[in-house]
């Protein structure tokens, strides 16, 4: 393609990606603007980085660092005007579902029973849900007695919580662990009287 | 979330729903602030039950693992009467009865936890819409509907059937071809059977009437072949192909 290949200005360049943004609807990687364009990633990048800024600020709308790709939204202090017009359906997942895809994305690739475990309760029809929304996916088999199949996360997952990568994943911890005072006091006082 | 419940006597009563028998024990134990570490795990029990007996006397399908919890904690509970072994060396703790139990409890928070920020997400995520995926089809040129009423089409029916004009009426008949294959295959075997040394695939179609006899003589040929009565040979690929009748033993 010629046109492709012909030298852009920058501010043309960011034009070019303020388009491919609109009318792409899922997370568009940079890799794929740049093949698009016949240019180089990196300024690419560049361009992208400055159109972002100057949708930062006195907009509507927001260009996204979701799922390794950079996808064009609405601000969100304007959900109530967009509430309001198009009366939109979004469905919230249930508990059980957020709690299952949490194990899930943290400890991936993880087999069905190894998540039974760790919830207490079968999640037979979870999985199930879960893979039918495409938010997780079956990465092989693990070695083991059965071979059962091992799960991971998809970049709609990443997609649905708004998240640029796992690394944006918080990290695991016991929130509600009590002050290490606490626990190790009344720990202490049996260890040194063994005759409890 | 909670399982509302209206009871024949007309009290509502609302109980916490749990999403599995470790989320039930670790709201009984963080609802009464105990250090998880120390279960006070005959007092948990007692409630546990409780709560399991509640849920049946409502008529509550109550999964199977809340039971196997249940009777997980008696046998702790059990164990915890027992005086403790002599402890080896420095691992008192080894010996607690509770360990395991305490560590699935953590494991399963920690994952309680990030289901709680995961939802923070999703509810943040909500707030913010994107492009929803066209249909390509909107791409196409449209059809783009006339301006038209009915005498239109009146209109237009009318050339219709003047291009068509008067017309004559033709009758076109078209006649079965009687030829079957039992038919077929008879005038074929007579043919191959009068000559020894065999005969061409050509030679026998030589006068076709119809392309339905053509066809006919090949499945005559290949039924023969099928029950034995005739061999075919071909000397070389797309080669003549001469058929021989097979002599009788």
């Amino acid at each position: 393609m010629e046109e492709s290949t012909q030298v852009f200005s920058v501010d043309k360049l960011k034009a070019a990606i303020e388009c491919m943004l609109f009318v792409t609807p899922q997370p568009l990687a940079i890799k794929q603007i740049a093949e698009a364009l016949n240019l180089d990633e990196a300024t690419v990048e560049k361009a992208l980085q400055e159109l972002r800024m100057d949708y930062a600020e006195g907009r509507g709308l927001q260009i996204l660092h979701i799922a390794g790709g950079y996808q064009m939204c609405t601000r969100p202090e304007f959900v109530d005007c967009i509430t309001a017009l198009l009366k939109p359906t979004r469905t919230r997942m249930s508990r059980a579902a957020l709690e299952t895809v949490a194990i899930i994305a943290y400890r991936q690739p993880i087999t069905q029973p190894e998540i039974d475990a760790i919830r207490g309760v079968n999640s037979d029809g979870v999985v199930k849900t879960l893979t039918e929304r495409n938010l997780i996916t079956q990465m092989g088999r693990k070695d083991s007695p059965g071979r059962p199949i091992l799960y991971g996360t998809t970049e709609e997952f990443l997609n649905h919580f708004g998240l640029s990568d796992l690394s944006r994943l918080p990290e695991l911890t016991d929130v509600t662990l009590p002050e290490p005072d606490q626990a190790v006091l009344p720990m202490e006082q049996p260890a040194e009287a063994p005759e409890k | 979330m909670a399982i509302e419940l209206i009871q024949q006597s007309g009290y509502t009563i609302k109980l916490p729903a749990f999403e599995g028998p470790l989320d039930l024990l670790l709201h009984l134990i963080r609802e009464r602030k105990v250090d998880i570490y120390d279960i006070p795990i005959a007092e948990v029990t007692e409630q546990y039950i409780s709560y399991l007996s509640l849920m049946e006397s409502l008529d509550l399908n109550i999964a199977g693992e809340f039971f196997v919890m249940a009777s997980t904690l008696l046998e702790i509970k059990s164990r915890m009467l027992l005086p403790i072994p002599p402890s080896e060396g420095d691992n008192e703790e080894g010996a607690d009865p509770r360990a395991e139990l305490i560590e699935r409890l953590l494991e399963y928070e920690r994952f309680k936890n990030a289901s709680e920020s995961l939802k923070e997400f999703e509810e943040e995520r909500r707030k913010v819409f994107w492009r929803i995926a066209d249909d390509l089809q909107n791409y196409d040129a449209p059809v783009m509907p006339l301006n038209l009423e009915a005498m239109d089409l009146l209109f237009a029916l009318q050339q219709m059937l003047a291009d068509v004009g008067e017309g004559t009426e033709e009758v076109t008949s078209i006649e079965r071809q009687k030829i079957s294959l039992r038919m077929k295959m008879r005038q074929v075997w007579g043919r191959i059977k009068s000559v020894p040394d065999g005969i061409g695939f050509r030679e026998l179609v030589d006068d076709p009437k119809s392309r339905i006899e053509i066809v006919m003589t090949f499945l005559a040929i290949l039924e023969l072949l099928r029950l034995g009565k005739i061999k075919a040979r071909q000397k070389k690929a797309l080669g003549e192909i001469n058929i021989q009748a097979v002599k009788e033993q």
